[in-house]
């Protein structure tokens, strides 16, 4: 994975410094709080309900052991002794103190981390395929052109306060495992019919209140013109979005008040004026970078063999497992979703696990998933059991990819000062409902998302099943929604009907599992059904 | 409002060695209609791109910030540079010490803010930066550029 040489880390130790100094000039007055507040966002804090909020990028979901234990040790030295996956491959921390946040920010510098433009109106972390570099379906491994678009996202001055946050994701395989197109501007590496590799470009897709899939806006650009047609996004963007209204700034709003193709028109045109200042990175660039992403050093005719004889152990490789590129290595997915548990937190000491394990099983490389699950790249299958063991022993070897119990949901009332409802236990009462794995394995992949509010940071847009909540008090503070995905597919779910109570939406997703459970036809999936049958398919048994 | 010259404004926070325009600016409107005027304000939301014809007869350009937010004015800056104006390229408005660097590197080289710096935190943003990403109006060279000789 990508080292950083003097000019990256000066660039973060000198970030540390810059905001050490917005912190003493808060404290001392000469920084109002109205003042203060986009200088912190671009440094990855929010205040919140409790304490400050501290989101620290996991740069495309790539971390070492290393950077894991830091994240251990910052837990506990700043934190309450854990940390919380989110939905877009960082980490979260919920206590953290203003006055210690510089020194922490030193911490991370130490091990090539920051949390740069992970909040406020920026270019924030990019997220990629979580399987980069062992899938595979992968034609490349995407993370040399997350790694350029992190470098060349990072302090861009015309792009410094732009209308609105802006996501970026890069992936380099037909099955999307990143939700591409609920992204700003999102990449898919692919090849034409020349061979060249370059780049099937999309724009203005987004969540929150107003969501919008994004659009393919250019089949086809070369990878030496990145810079300059960033650029012309940004900057179209940057001078016609709206700014009389915050909910009305992101991207997506002005691609949909333009048009797709008016909006590709004032891109293209801009792109050509970029072009003509020749100022795009040179190849050599690339190729240093990418030489960091260069295969582990795969030992070679290792046995596929795994011995299942025990059938826990099984169970846990059937479910967490993935192929791998290189025969004799595999996948290992590790679940932050135990039953009952928040999903996406873990404790510093399982995180100190972790890094134990990816230092001697695999490469010394984890990566963080959208999903809010954990992931050994590289892992000889050999070694598959002996993993699995010491998941076992950590409390982190639940078998439930992609089951109705692998939620995603968003920290919710529990933590967060925007929300109308609470999350977390929504996620648990129904991971506790479904908790028999035999009836989760029965019932197959099944998404599900909430948000406690219609930011939608729980992704509910995409969930096969989502769940929303819209009030604070009554008894209808949750809305049901079917048939959205962040897959290759990319649909937008929508609203069953009324809304339920905290314990009615537990038992109106019951009630539409059983419906699926009764009408599927074989080797279908909970969203297979869904689109053959629609939403009239599981109205009735949902109310009724 | 703060004018360079005052005391309240440090002039080194203009960074040009050639007399000041004397004259106030008019309004983009006033400018394109008289015909006469050598100094010109752009608010946030106008379209810089009519200026571009008329470039070799303005002085002085003044690029408003209504509140610090709001970051059409860097595109506006960087823009007006790479139509090639040379003349002098003033934010003006809600503008603060923190975000003066990158305006430096898109092109402005004086500086109004409604509220006047503290000239320590000043020069502390603009010599903070030993190296760039990227390249910009600016000639610093880009970190990729210094990898690569
Ligand atoms: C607790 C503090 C948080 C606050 C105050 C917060 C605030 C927001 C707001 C206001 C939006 C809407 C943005 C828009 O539509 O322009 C948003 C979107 C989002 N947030 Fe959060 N968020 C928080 C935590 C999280 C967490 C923990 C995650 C991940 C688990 C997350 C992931 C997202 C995602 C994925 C979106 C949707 C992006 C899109 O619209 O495309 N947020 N957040
Ligand atoms: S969806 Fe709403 S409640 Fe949930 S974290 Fe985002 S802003 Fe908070």
């Amino acid at each position: 994975m990508y080292r950083y040489d003097k000019y990256d880390q000066a660039m973060v130790d000198t970030r540390v410094e810059e905001f050490r100094d917005q912190v003493r000039r808060r404290l001392e007055g000469k920084l109002d709080d109205d003042q203060f507040k986009p200088l912190r966002l671009k440094n990855g804090l929010y205040l919140q309900l409790h304490a400050y909020m501290l989101r620290v990028a996991i740069p495309y979901g790539t971390l070492n052991s290393a950077q894991m234990r830091a994240l251990g040790a910052i837990a506990r030295k700043y934190d309450r002794g854990y940390g919380h996956f989110t939905t877009r491959q960082n980490i979260q921390y919920n206590w953290i103190k203003l006055a210690e946040a510089p020194d922490l920010f030193a911490d991370l510098a130490k091990v090539e981390m920051h949390a740069i433009q992970t909040s406020g109106e920026s270019i924030r972390n990019i997220s990629s395929d979580q399987y980069a570099g062992a899938a595979a379906d992968e034609l490349i491994d995407p993370r040399p052109w997350c790694e350029m678009l992190r470098q060349m996202t990072t302090f861009m001055p015309e792009f410094s306060y732009l209308p609105r946050k802006f996501k970026i994701a890069v992936i380099a395989s037909a099955e999307d495992r990143a939700a591409l197109r609920w992204h700003d501007f999102a990449l898919r590496i692919v090849q034409n019919a020349s061979g060249e590799i370059g780049f099937e470009v999309y724009a203005g897709g987004g969540m929150g209140r107003t969501p919008f899939i994004a659009y393919r806006i250019r089949e086809f650009l070369p990878t030496s013109q990145l810079f300059s047609y960033l650029q012309a996004v940004l900057r179209v963007w940057n001078r016609h979005a709206r700014r009389d209204n915050i909910h009305k700034q992101r991207m997506k709003i002005l691609v949909h008040d333009l048009g797709q193709e008016e909006f590709t028109r004032q891109v293209e045109e801009a792109f050509e004026h970029f072009l003509s200042l020749a100022e795009d990175f040179p190849q050599a660039e690339y190729d240093r970078i990418a030489a960091y992403f260069a295969p582990p050093p795969f030992e070679q005719g290792l046995s596929d063999e795994i011995d299942l004889s025990d059938p826990a152990f099984a169970a846990w490789v059937d479910r967490q497992v993935i192929a791998h590129k290189a025969p004799g290595y595999a996948i290992a997915n590790i679940s932050l979703k135990p039953v009952g548990g928040i999903p996406g937190d873990i404790s510093a000491d399982q995180m100190d696990v972790v890094a134990d394990l990816a230092e001697r099983y695999s490469f010394d490389e984890l990566r963080a998933t959208h999903a809010q699950n954990l992931v050994l790249p590289h892992v000889r299958k050999a070694d598959l059991h002996a993993v699995w063991q010491a998941l076992v022993e950590a409390g982190l070897a639940d078998a439930n990819l992609d089951l109705v119990s692998d939620i995603i949901a968003c920290p919710g009332l529990d933590y967060c000062s925007l929300a109308n409802a609470r999350s977390i236990p929504v996620a648990q009462k129904i991971a506790e409902r479904f908790a028999d794995p035999a009836r989760q394995a029965d019932v197959g992949e099944l998404k599900i998302k909430i948000s406690g509010c219609i930011n939608a940071c729980g992704h509910h847009h995409a969930g096969n099943i989502g769940i929303l909540g819209v009030d604070r008090k009554g008894s209808e503070s949750y809305q049901l929604l079917l048939g959205g995905s962040g897959d290759e597919v990319t649909t937008q779910a929508k609203i069953a009907g009324p809304g339920f109570d905290e314990d009615g939406i537990v038992d109106a997703v019951e009630r539409a599992v059983e419906q699926y459970r009764t009408i599927r036809e074989p080797g279908e999936r909970f969203i297979d059904t869904y689109r053959r049958v629609g939403m009239d398919g599981f109205k009735e048994a949902i109310y009724g | 409002m703060a004018e360079p010259g005052n005391q309240a404004f440090p002039t080194s926070l203009r960074f040009r060695d050639d007399a000041a325009a004397d004259e106030p600016s008019v309004s983009l409107d006033a400018f394109l209609d008289q015909g006469e005027a050598d100094s010109v304000r752009i608010e946030a939301g106008e379209d810089v791109t009519v200026l571009f014809p008329h470039l070799d007869r303005v002085r002085l350009i003044e690029v408003d910030f209504p509140r610090f937010r709001d970051g059409r004015g860097f595109s506006t800056a960087r823009m007006l540079r790479e139509a090639g104006y040379t003349g002098e390229l003033k934010a003006t408005g809600d503008v603060l010490v923190d975000l003066i660097f990158f305006m430096r590197r898109c092109g402005f080289d004086s500086f109004a803010p409604d509220k006047p710096f503290d000239p320590a935190d000043a020069e502390a943003a603009l010599s903070r930066w030993d190296h760039v990403y990227v390249p910009a109006a600016d000639d610093r060279v880009p970190i990729w550029k210094l990898r690569h000789g």
